[in-house]
Parts: structure tokens; C-alpha cells; sequence
């Protein structure tokens, strides 16, 4: 396949999210119902969703979701898995054949936990000891992608129109506190499987409308991390500059967007002294994490979400709460779809973060 | 007498072609529907709900009302005409506008009035009754930015950063004592007076106010900052004057 920079489709993206502040229930066909209005943002050559709280009865065990070119492919990866994990569950993910939905490759699901003996050979802790795994098997194993591998959350993602996919992966049978979705109009890079949004690592999920100038300054970046960016697309290291500022860094999210959408050096000094100081701080102390391009993403993680422009506001973005419940989307009409009388609908300026996480005691 | 669409009962071709061939109508339950009322030079067009980008785009004349909030790139390269919105505006509203005027009740995104022109009897006219966003009048060339903060507590800061940018002509009137932050030093930036504000903006006010029933006289009895070119260190040499 050709890669980012050889091949260019000339070509935006959509992105929604829904996410419930008291915990309740969102079936998937809500986010799909969202994001299906905004279908000329897309141009079929993609469409992904990513659900939070959908496997309770799983919720201690990490969720992989995995496309496979080849039996072959499968078998060497499920070798690798038992070595490494303890298989509670396996199955196809369930799909449902339509026209629009074409060539797909095998898709599985598995519900692991590290093997106790692993965890303490490798003498890491448990989310580092799984994200490396799979890095692994990105890397390592011909025709293996594993798309999804948080814990009480999935991707589900394909080539097509977002509300085709969802069709696809029968997203009515899920339900939720969070949702984020995913239209795409891929602009330099193939539309393929393992190309399409959300991408994610752990439960940390990307959903990104944008392009990033920086990329390659930000690929070489992660990769003296350990990361590796071999899914074709610039998406991915947000995700996993993100992944490495949260986990390993311990920033915040608030943090992290002055990173990632750091204010000008002329804005910086604006800033009174001590919030002049932290923000210059981040940008000298994370420069190579900053990103350039328009984009507008949104983060989910484990009980949140975050959205997040550039400094530029170069791509659009809204938000719209109801009751406890909040919505994202690249276009306020979307949210109308969904939810035709808000409380409330604002425009988030350019790299101000909006994070929403579950009330206190909500249990998912 | 005007044609009524319920626009969720149709799909947008069928809207499209219908808002093109009919001069008086009214679109109500709208919601995403894109390039609406694009290029329509007379009649009268009366939408409820949330347009889709572009709406009056290239619009050459005629009227547009929109009950509820527009979304990005309304009024793109708008030649005549006029357009008012019962509700916010989204991003790059009136980009490279070039005659008509257009009055926004709430809010505007970012990159408001980017590049908007005036040539002779065309004058370019934008009004925003909330605050705007960055980069409001960036590179402005012409015609006439008003934001009047008309919710907001007096002395507030009424646009983003980078206003007004690169502006080399034309002129933003901001109904506030703040100056924006970082305003260039190729601009001047001042308080306007009594007889100014009556000479410059009395007629713009009155025509606002009342498209949304507003009282007049308490928008103007405001103060108005006003920003233009400094024509001894502005970009003007640069370009053709008029």
C-alpha cells in the first residue's frame, strides 16, 4: 500500500460525540443518527464509532478488536495472545451483511487479562505491559491490526459512510455512556480499514477532522518512545502523543491541549506572569508534541471526553448540553438531529479544551 | 402570498430547486440543508431551524431571514442584498463579502468579515449584536463591521485575538471601551464622539434595530470604539487606492 505522502486523494470529515454526565444509557444508534446528517462531510472512504461503557459484564478485562487479512494472520496472532494473556472470551464481531459495506477483512473481538507471570517478568504495570503488546502486534505481524484494545470500550470502524458502518456493525445491540463518531474524507492518505477513526489506544480514542502539517516532526517524536506509526494516516499519533503525555507524562488534559494547541508566543505574552510562565514551560518542555494544521478531535477516555481545536479554530466545532448530557459535532444541525432543544450551544475557541467527565459515584 | 416547505418532507435537491424557483417562500423545519439561497438576486426567503454551510453564499440580492442559528461560510463572497439571523453565526461568516448587508443577532464564529470589500456604490455592511471571534475583519478592504455586544457586561472585550489584522481599509466599530488585544500598530484605534457616532452609524443602528425589534437609541447611547487604517503607516501604498 502506498503510504502518507505517496499517493494523494483530493478531497474534510465529520466528527459528533454524545456523552451522558450521569452515566445513563446511549443506544448506538443515536450517535449514528447524528453523524448521519452530516453524510456530505464524508466521502465513504471511512466511517468509525467508538462506544464507552458498552461491556460491562467485561469491564476488568481488555477488550481487543482485531482485522485480520489472512487466517494466517489470525492464527500467528492468537499464538501470541495465549503466550501473553489469559483469553477469557473470543468471537467474531458481529456484523450484518449489506451492499455498502464491501471486502472487509476478518474482524475479532477478544476479552483478555495479562498473565500475572508476564506482568511480573516484564516488571511493568498492567496498561503499559498490554499497550506494548499490541504496539507488537501492529508492528510485527503481517495483515494483524488491532483496532481497539481499552477496557468497557470499543471501536468499530470500515470503509463506507459512518451510518453504513454502524449498520455494519449492528450498533443498535450497544449501549453506552459515551459515543464519539467519525465521518471521513480522507485528503492524503488511502481510505482503508485500519485507516479509518477513531484509532485508539487503551481506552484513549481519537476522532480528528483536520490535517496535521507536523506530522512527520510529530511521527519521529513518538517513535523515540517506543510508538509506531504504521497505520498510514496522521491521526495516530495524536493518539499516541496523547497516550504518552497522560500515562507516562502524567499531564492533564488541560495540559496537554496547551501542548499539543499551544498559544502563540505572542499570546503566551499576554498572560499574567505565573500562567505565562506554565504555558511557556509546556511548549519549550513538549515542543516536538505540538500540533500544526487545522483539526478539530475529540478525546474519549475512561469516564470522559475532550474536545479540542487548534489554536487557529481552523476547523468547526460545537458544543450542546442538555440536561446532563453533552454534544459534540463538527455541525450544530447534527446535534439538532439528535436533540432539537438544548439548554445550551457554544462555539469552543481555538485551543481552549472542553472536558466533560461522569459525575461523582456514577459506576460504569 | 408566499410557498411554505417543510424542509425535513423533502430531500435537498427537491428544497434546493424549489428555494431557486419560487421568489416568495418559506422553509421551515430546516436542519443542515447546505448552500441555501445561494446566489438568489430578489424575493424574500424566510427559513426556520439550523441551515447547513453556505447558506447565501454569492447571495445578489433579495432577502433572507433565518429564525434560529447558521453554521460556517454564510454569506460567502455576498454581492447584494441582505441577510438577518435570529440567532448565532458560525465561522467564517461573510468571508470576501462584497456588497449587501448582513445583521446576526447573537453571536459570530472565528475569521468574521475576513477580506470584505467595497467598491463605489457597493458597500459591504456587517452587523454582529453579540461578540465575534479571532481574526474578525482580518485583511478587511472595504465596508463596514459593527459588533455591539448587546448582552455582554459593558467594558468587555468584544473579539478574539488578531482583530483586524492586515486591514488596509474600510472600518470596525466595536461597542465597547476595550480595545483588542494586540491591535495593530498600522491602525488607528478611538473613541468615537456624539457627532461622530451619528454621522457614522445612526442610520446602521436604526436599520438593526429594527429588524429585530431592538431599541435604538440604547445601542447607540453605548460607546463606540472605531478602528481603521492609519493612512500615514497603513498597507494602502500598497494597493490601488480609490
Amino acid at each position: 500500500m502506498m503510504k502518507e505522502g505517496e499517493v494523494r486523494i483530493p478531497s474534510g470529515c465529520a466528527i459528533c460525540g454524545i456523552f451522558s454526565r450521569d452515566g445513563s444509557q446511549i443506544c448506538g444508534d443515536r450517535i449514528a443518527h447524528a453523524i448521519a446528517l452530516m453524510h456530505n462531510r464524508s466521502n465513504g472512504l471511512g466511517g468509525g464509532f467508538a462506544g464507552y461503557g458498552i461491556y460491562p459484564q467485561y469491564r476488568d478485562h481488555y477488550a481487543l478488536h482485531i482485522f485480520y487479512d489472512s487466517l494466517k494472520s489470525r492464527e500467528e496472532t492468537e499464538r501470541f495472545l495465549d503466550s501473553h494473556f489469559d483469553i477469557i472470551n473470543l468471537s467474531k464481531i458481529p456484523v450484518r451483511q449489506t451492499d455498502q459495506i464491501t471486502d472487509p477483512p476478518l474482524i475479532w473481538r477478544y476479552f483478555v487479562s495479562p498473565l500475572v507471570h508476564k506482568i511480573q517478568d516484564s516488571q511493568l504495570e498492567e496498561n503499559e505491559y498490554t499497550a506494548r503488546c499490541m504496539i507488537r502486534i501492529n508492528n510485527l505481524i503481517e495483515g494483524a491490526y488491532v483496532f481497539s484494545c481499552g477496557k468497557n470500550m470499543g471501536v468499530f470502524k470500515a470503509v463506507g459512510y459512518p451510518e453504513d458502518v454502524a449498520r455494519f456493525y449492528r450498533l443498535e445491540d450497544y449501549s453506552g455512556y459515551a459515543w464519539t463518531a467519525h465521518g471521513r474524507y480522507p485528503t492524503n492518505t488511502p481510505g482503508w480499514w485500519g485507516g479509518a477513526h477513531p484509532f485508539a489506544l487503551l481506552d484513549l480514542s481519537v476522532v480528528h477532522n483536520g490535517e496535521i502539517s507536523s506530522y512527520d516532526a510529530n511521527r519521529r517524536a513518538v517513535e523515540m518512545y517506543d510508538y509506531k506509526c504504521n497505520l498510514l494516516t496522521d491521526t495516530e499519533v495524536i493518539t499516541y502523543i496523547l497516550d504518552y503525555l497522560t500515562r507516562k507524562e502524567k499531564l492533564t488534559l488541560e495540559e496537554c491541549a496547551n501542548v499539543i494547541a499551544a498559544p502563540f508566543w505572542s499570546t503566551i505574552a499576554l498572560k499574567d506572569g505565573q500562567e505565562a510562565a506554565r504555558l511557556a514551560y509546556l511548549r519549550k518542555m513538549y515542543s516536538s508534541f505540538l500540533i500544526t494544521g487545522p483539526f478539530s478531535i475529540l478525546v474519549g477516555f475512561t469516564g470522559g471526553m475532550m474536545a479540542l481545536n487548534d489554536r487557529l479554530k481552523l476547523r468547526s466545532l460545537v458544543v450542546g448540553e442538555k440536561g446532563r448530557t453533552v454534544y459534540f459535532s463538527s455541525e450544530e444541525a447534527a446535534i439538532r438531529a439528535v436533540e432539537p432543544e438544548l439548554d445550551r450551544i457554544w462555539a469552543p475557541a481555538g485551543g481552549q479544551p472542553v472536558i466533560v467527565t461522569l459525575d461523582e459515584g456514577v459506576r460504569i | 402570498m408566499s410557498v411554505q416547505v417543510n424542509a425535513s418532507q423533502v430531500d435537498e435537491r427537491t428544497l434546493k430547486d424549489l428555494i431557486e424557483s419560487e421568489s416568495n417562500i418559506e422553509v421551515t423545519g430546516c436542519l443542515g440543508q447546505r448552500y441555501l439561497g445561494v446566489a438568489r438576486k430578489c424575493g424574500q426567503l424566510r427559513i426556520t431551524g439550523t441551515p447547513g454551510n453556505g447558506l447565501a453564499s454569492y447571495l445578489d440580492g433579495g432577502e433572507i431571514y433565518v429564525h434560529g442559528n447558521v453554521q460556517d461560510a454564510v454569506a460567502d463572497t455576498m454581492n447584494d442584498g441582505f441577510l438577518a439571523v435570529d440567532g448565532n453565526a458560525g465561522d467564517a461568516l461573510c468571508y470576501a463579502m462584497r456588497g449587501g448587508r448582513v445583521f446576526i443577532r447573537g453571536n459570530a464564529g472565528y475569521r468574521a468579515g475576513v477580506h470584505m470589500k467595497a467598491y463605489r456604490e457597493r458597500q459591504s455592511i456587517l452587523v454582529i449584536g453579540g461578540r465575534a471571534g479571532s481574526f474578525l475583519g482580518e485583511y478587511l478592504a472595504g465596508g463596514t463591521i459593527a459588533v455591539l455586544g448587546l448582552d455582554c457586561p459593558a467594558g468587555s472585550q468584544l473579539t478574539g485575538y488578531f482583530c483586524a489584522n492586515g486591514m488596509y481599509a474600510g472600518s470596525i466599530y466595536l461597542r465597547t471601551t476595550a480595545r483588542p488585544v494586540g491591535l495593530s500598530d498600522k491602525l488607528s484605534c478611538h473613541l468615537m464622539d456624539g457627532e461622530e457616532k451619528k454621522a457614522k452609524l445612526e442610520g446602521l443602528i436604526r436599520d438593526y434595530a429594527s429588524a429585530f425589534s431592538l431599541d435604538a437609541q440604547q445601542i447607540l447611547s453605548g460607546p463606540f470604539l472605531s478602528i481603521e487604517a492609519d493612512p500615514h503607516k497603513s498597507y494602502r501604498q500598497l494597493y490601488a487606492t480609490l
